[in-house]
């Protein structure tokens, strides 16, 4: 009989994993959901020029604090409502979500690109450089979050740029410490070995032989970092520190909204909903990411 | 056990050494002058700069400077607030309580709540009560609490009118500050209906600053509880046929809590955080707002200091943490 194994090609075996991963995914069906309205809210950020009714900073001096349509002294010109110097909610908020999202993919870049390489060299090379390193990250995570990026944007000062920068310097310490123990760990490993033994430079074993085999728990972790940046950087726009207005950023909005809240219902609400939306929508995409990656619960 | 806490004080000294070097190098890097800004004047003549420059210590070289601040900060001087003149030191203390009686009213509505909730929705794992309390604890968990704050004062202040806006207590009442806790400078002042407008006050922001630490208590208590409860001894237990309430209540529950009480711990970095958003949004005067409005006047001395008090806090409360670790888990502390 001829022998059983049949080769795969690469592609073949990616095609495969993915197939794997999409079905341990697709168990989870919160997952799913979050999926499908992060992928709605990447496409009104994408297509915000073509969705939005009205400019997003284009005041309507006509039609200050106008309630939303369902209201009485709604407008239909209006959908949800006005603000205080009349600029259109829908509008703000359909722009505001390409703010959120370039927010989360700066900042987990930053963060992850970072974290990564200081990860791989304490863990790769142990020994000082690894307690040096380690003990500048203890450092840094001693600080509780917000309150480092808030004195970080003050040292920088305010805006938009400095916050995302502040918030990926304070969550660059979480993706190294991933990296490293998962470096820690691979290191042991017979092909880690093996690629030594057949000349493998520093930086090839590092980044080609055992940066691919630690990236499940990094991926999570990426994950939950995008909806926690979104919401810090919301906070800090909502402290005066982040995005500055007229920018329809979410916090923004809400802190320019505080003063009406007894009498506006509809500046206060949106916003924030619109903030928790998606903070939930990649909360629960990081849950079914965890499920898919985490080997142990596969095989439960 | 004396080796343990040892081991764990040694490993804080770096870390805290890193601490104040921040805090140091943090108005260093400011734009602008230090000396001027760190003395809160503006356009000085070249004579009054050198003076406050000597008298700021900023002449010498920067390792004896970073050496004078370390040796101020050992004597517990702290350097004074800009705006009011006032010893830092004397107004974190004066305003510390204040947070931590709303700390400590969030941390024990999250446990009191989020453990009872994490251990039923393992028991009945799948049934109504397990998704509907963990999709509720996802929602506290991607919550936006400066929002949320928000919305409960529309709703309890603004519409049905229940509970105040904003402070600690009704300004009708006054009495001396014993303890500094309004709670119980309240009760013991006599004044009848003291105590019910203290806790009127306090109860918006500790259920806004309890939210995110309750979806965290309840998610990990669900997820220990049932890892314990798959476990060998466990199935024992429940084979030498002990009634379901003696395994889940002893062999389980005491097990699973070793995470949770670390979870709990863990929490006091986030409460800080939270509390710069709550004290803000309900005015209310503790250690966070203090910060804010720091920040905002640059009043820097206040700023630095405040930043590495609160630093040093988390810090010893982490330790702390770590002790009841070692002290319940016995392979632990003799690793």
């Amino acid at each position: 009989m001829s022998d059983a194994t049949v080769k795969l090609s690469d592609a073949a075996i990616r095609r495969r994993m993915l197939a794997e991963f999409w079905f341990y995914f697709s168990q989870n069906r919160g997952a799913v959901l979050g999926l499908v309205v992060f992928l709605l809210l990447v496409l009104v950020a994408v297509c915000a020029s073509l969705l939005a009714p009205h400019d997003p900073t284009m005041q309507y001096r006509d039609a200050l604090l106008v309630p939303p349509v369902w209201e009485d002294g709604g407008r239909a010109g209006f959908i949800l409502g006005t603000d205080a110097v009349g600029r259109d909610m829908l509008s703000r908020l359909i722009f505001g979500a390409q703010y959120s999202l370039f927010i989360g993919i700066v900042v987990v870049s930053i963060a992850l690109v970072g974290g990564i390489v200081i990860g791989l060299i304490a863990g790769f090379f142990g020994g000082w450089v690894d307690t040096v390193i380690m003990r500048v990250m203890d450092v840094i995570l001693a600080f509780p979050s917000l309150l480092l990026a808030l004195v970080l944007v003050a040292v920088l000062g305010p805006g938009l740029t400095n916050a995302m920068i502040a918030i990926a310097i304070v969550y660059q310490p979480h993706f190294a410490r991933l990296t490293r123990a998962a470096v820690m760990s691979e290191m042991k490993r017979e092909y880690v070995t093996a690629a030594r033994v057949a000349g493998a430079g520093n930086l090839r074993l590092m980044f080609r032989t055992i940066l691919p085999n630690c990236l499940a728990p990094l991926i999570v972790q990426a994950t939950l970092s995008f909806s926690s940046a979104v919401l810090d950087a919301a906070a800090l726009g909502f402290l005066g520190m982040g995005a500055q207005p007229p920018a329809p950023e979410w916090g923004t909005m809400l802190a320019e909204a505080r003063e009406f809240i007894l009498r506006a219902w509809w500046v206060v609400t949106f916003p924030g909903l619109a903030i928790l939306i998606s903070v939930l929508a990649i909360n629960l995409m990081g849950d079914g990411l965890r499920d898919a990656l985490d080997p142990k619960l596969k095989r439960s | 056990m004396v080796r343990f806490i040892l081991s764990k004080l040694l490993y804080l000294v770096p870390t805290f050494l890193g601490i104040t070097i921040i805090a140091f190098s943090f108005v260093r890097i400011l734009p602008g002058d230090p000396v001027l800004l760190m003395a809160g004047e503006r356009g000085v003549t070249p004579e009054r700069h050198a003076e406050l420059t000597a008298q700021l210590g900023y002449d010498k070289h920067v390792v004896l400077q970073y050496f004078d601040f370390l040796g101020r900060l050992l004597q517990g001087d702290l350097g004074n607030s800009l705006v009011t003149k006032k010893p830092v030191l004397t107004e974190f203390l004066a305003l510390f309580p204040a947070t931590v009686e709303l700390g400590l009213c969030a941390i024990i509505i999250a446990t009191v709540i989020g453990v009872p909730v994490g251990v039923l929705a393992a028991i009945k794992r799948g049934s109504w009560f397990d998704q509907v309390s963990m999709t509720t604890a996802l929602v506290g968990f991607s919550m936006p609490i400066f929002w949320w704050g928000l919305l409960l004062i529309i709703f309890f202040s603004g519409i049905l009118g229940w509970t105040p806006v904003s402070g600690r207590i009704s300004l009708m009442y006054f009495f001396p500050d014993v303890t500094g806790f309004m709670l119980i400078d309240s009760l013991i002042s006599g004044q009848s209906g003291a105590f019910r407008s203290a806790i009127s006050h306090l109860i918006l922001p500790s259920v806004v600053l309890a939210t995110i630490p309750l979806a965290v208590i309840a998610r990990q208590t669900r997820s220990a509880m049932l890892e314990v409860m798959g476990e060998d001894y466990v199935r024992t237990a429940r084979a030498k046929g002990m009634p379901a309430s003696r395994v889940i209540g002893i062999h389980a529950l005491r097990n699973a809590m070793i995470p949770v009480i670390t979870t709990i711990g863990l929490q006091i970095g986030v409460l800080m955080a939270g509390a710069i958003l709550t004290e803000t949004i309900f005015s209310w005067p503790g250690i966070g707002k203090w910060m804010i409005d720091s920040i905002s006047r640059r009043d820097y001395p206040v700023v630095q200091s405040g930043l590495l008090l609160i630093a040093g806090l988390v810090m010893l409360v982490n330790l702390l943490v770590d002790l009841t670790y070692g002290l319940i888990n016995p392979r632990i502390r003799n690793k």
